[in-house]
């Protein structure tokens, strides 16, 4: 489903990945953990075409599709969903408008008409129980004034309506009480098939009890230095970040 | 003595006739507006709170003035273009300047009640208009000063003490001409102590393509107690130039809202002034612009706290796009010996392109200690992180750039008092800055509205 291939990214001219390699594949979980600064947003901006990174090299490959040559909507229509780490606040556009803009936008591109009003707010409704939004949130301005938890759940809530293939979870359980962690992760865990995949970007074993990997990876200095399997992130737990640092420290020295 | 010079050489040619057309009520100020012209000039360019508007050049042109009320070619049918869905207004249509009643217009209305043209209200009642026309504008600004000296006509709406008018009185202006033509403007608005009534103004152009030019008065007295809505919104075209000074006197425990709407023009300048003559009286000041193309939009406003106790709230908005200019000034004035007084000045732009122009200038002069007041001014750019969060849920640039310029004016939309006019503002932004205003699709010159949504060289 998607294959990144030694995947070089910059920002302000300061290269943050050096060389990412990941493969996919439909029905997987992938966890990415690293240190602070590791580069592991970088990678869910540059999938998603954020325009203040640059790709300086390297190249990835969705569904068979050039992903980078496309622009960040036609790489949601695609099927590319990214949940955020800082949900974005836009005052003025309702939850409504903004959905029923996204979804009509996607159903354009794949030559559907659009839903009728009566059959998104069924949608709406039936996608809300997902991850218990209240029907309030769905009628204010986007994110405006929720919580941090409220965010995160309107994120999965966005994602049960896009239905993406692919969906990058960039630190969703940062912020979250272990009340709404729970919430979150069992929407994404509903939303799973052997058909989608998730990627989880995460500082913390904590989310992987609830959201199990099927592969982890360690992101550091802009490569994935590490693959493993669940039993990784459980080791990374117990052990720190130091033990990986020094190892590929050494190696490079 | 710059522009001025042909408007007093026509004058004194013409006076005969401009006083025959009128009427004197009216024909009483056009001496002492002569006068006060001695020796000034119009506003130039560079001036104070003239930063970047110059009234002077928007008068020099050779305009035709219809002195003797010759009626204009219009089609009225279009005056209804702008018809409100669901809501009923008493309809009054200015022509230029010259004043016609729709088939609504008075329908219905209390006996009491006077709306309709200055002039021949200025017949029929001369002790109404003698007392409160002229009294309120001052005729120290030239461009009042030389509206009185030629304006002949214009609206009145007088509502008594006590009344309430419970539909909005709403007058749309159209310019229409083959040639180059200018018309000066009048309305007078008295609502006396307890009344209610609002007004709704529309400016439109027919025939587009020629230039055209409105010099607008506008007086508006609250009496004590009462409650006054005026919007005004300006949807004509690129070639159509207007200066505008309103002027608003409200007494004690007055409530009024003035909205000024820029959503197509060519050069605009609109002065605002309220005055605060009695206490606890209330001011809502809103403004909103949307400019694109080589439109320019210049709003000056000055509230004068006279009296304790009273609240001001101001909020002008803009986009600005492509070449266009904006410009806002706004001070407020607390006299001495007004404690409790609260005003508060909000003026948010947004510079769509790297070549509009915004230019604010908030300023706050405080001669009473126990006061709250604020201001605030920014100018910038559209959410770079929502617009980018937008596509990644798959929503088209283009139209997240749209939804973005529409949701910042969502706020300044909302405070319309006016339930069905707000859905209209909405959904006349809406078209606005998805290009398909009608006025503008229709005409070859304003065709730069399409601009707005489309900049995906921005990208």
């Amino acid at each position: 489903m998607l294959v990144v291939n030694d995947l070089h990214a910059s920002v302000e001219g300061k290269e943050i990945l050096k060389g990412v390699n990941l493969s996919v594949n439909p029905g997987e979980v992938h966890a990415i953990m690293g240190p602070n600064g590791s580069g592991k947003s970088t990678l869910s901006a540059v999938l998603t075409g954020n325009p203040a990174y640059t790709v300086t090299g390297g190249s990835v490959e969705f569904c068979g599709k050039d992903l980078l040559s496309l622009s960040p909507e036609n790489r949601a229509h695609e099927g590319i969903f990214l949940s955020f780490q800082y949900p974005v606040e836009i005052p003025g556009v309702s939850m409504v408008n903004f959905m029923r803009a996204a979804l009509n936008a996607k159903r354009k591109y794949h030559g559907l008409d659009p839903l009728t009003a009566s059959d998104f707010l069924k949608l709406m409704r039936e996608k809300r129980a997902v991850v218990q939004l209240d029907n309030k949130l769905a009628s204010r301005s986007v994110n405006e004034g929720f919580s941090g938890g409220e965010k995160k759940r309107n994120e999965i809530f966005q994602m049960a309506m896009l239905e993406p293939k692919l969906s990058i979870l960039d630190e969703t359980d940062s912020g979250l009480d272990i009340d709404a962690l729970r919430i979150v992760a069992g929407g994404v865990n509903q939303l799973r098939s052997e058909n989608n995949a998730t990627i989880v970007i995460t500082h913390y074993q904590r989310l992987l009890d609830y959201i199990k990997p099927d592969f982890v990876h360690v992101l550091y200095k802009g490569r994935i230095v590490k693959t493993g399997g669940p039993d990784l992130a459980l080791i990374l737990e117990d052990k720190g970040y130091d033990w990986i640092k020094e190892e590929i420290d050494n190696q490079q020295a | 003595m710059g522009a001025l010079k042909q408007y007093i050489d026509f004058y004194r040619t013409n006076s005969a006739e401009i006083d025959a057309n009128s009427a004197p009520a009216l024909n009483a100020l056009r001496q002492k507006a002569l006068e006060a012209l001695d020796g000034k000039e119009l506003p130039h360019k560079g001036e104070e709170n003239y930063e970047v508007t110059d009234v002077d050049a928007l008068f020099a042109p050779d305009y035709g003035i219809n002195v003797n009320r010759r009626p204009l070619d219009v089609d009225i049918a279009e005056a209804f273009r702008c018809d409100v869905p669901n809501m009923s207004t008493w309809l009054y249509v200015a022509v230029g300047d010259i004043y016609r009643s729709s088939r609504t217009a008075g329908l219905n209305m209390p006996a009491s009640v006077i709306v309709g043209s200055l002039r021949e209200a200025a017949i029929a009642h001369p002790e109404i208009v003698a007392k409160y026309y002229g009294k309120y504008a001052s005729l120290d600004d030239a461009h009042v000063a030389l509206n009185s000296l030629l304006a002949q006509d214009g609206l009145l709406v007088y509502v008594p003490s006590g009344v309430v008018l419970e539909r909005p009185v709403q007058l749309v202006n159209i310019m229409n001409a083959a040639a180059k033509i200018m018309a000066f403007r009048r309305i007078l608005v008295v609502v006396e102590d307890g009344a209610q009534a609002r007004l709704l103004v529309c400016d439109h152009t027919q025939k587009v393509d020629e230039d055209c030019l409105a010099s607008q008065v506008v007086e508006i007295y609250v009496g004590a107690d009462a409650t006054f809505d005026y919007y005004d919104i300006e949807e004509t075209g690129v070639h159509t130039h207007r200066v505008s000074s309103l002027f608003v006197h409200q007494e004690a425990g007055s409530n009024v809202l003035v909205d000024g709407i820029t959503l197509m023009n060519g050069t605009s300048r609109n002065d605002y002034r309220i005055d605060f003559c009695g206490e606890h009286a209330e001011t809502r000041l809103l403004g909103m612009a949307i400019s694109n193309g080589d439109q320019h939009i210049d709003n000056h406003t000055f509230i004068a706290h006279n009296a304790a106790a009273c609240t001001s709230n101001e909020l002008f908005k803009y986009v600005l796009d492509d070449n266009a200019q904006g410009a806002f000034s706004g001070k407020i004035l607390v006299a001495p010996d007004c404690p409790k007084t609260e005003a508060y000045q909000s003026n948010r732009n947004i510079c769509a392109s790297p070549t509009a122009k915004m230019h604010t200038k908030p300023q706050l002069e405080i001669y009473t200690d126990d006061v709250k007041c604020g201001h605030g001014a920014t100018v910038g750019q559209l959410d770079q992180e929502a617009l980018f969060y937008m596509r990644t849920r798959g929503i088209p640039y283009d139209d997240a750039r749209t939804m973005l310029m529409q949701a910042f004016m969502s706020d300044v939309i909302d405070a319309v008092r006016l339930d069905n006019l707000r859905d209209r503002l909405h959904h006349l932004v809406e078209k606005r800055f998805d290009g398909s205003l009608a006025l503008c699709r229709d005409c070859g010159n304003a065709c730069h509205n399409n601009s707005l949504n489309n900049k995906n060289n921005n990208k």
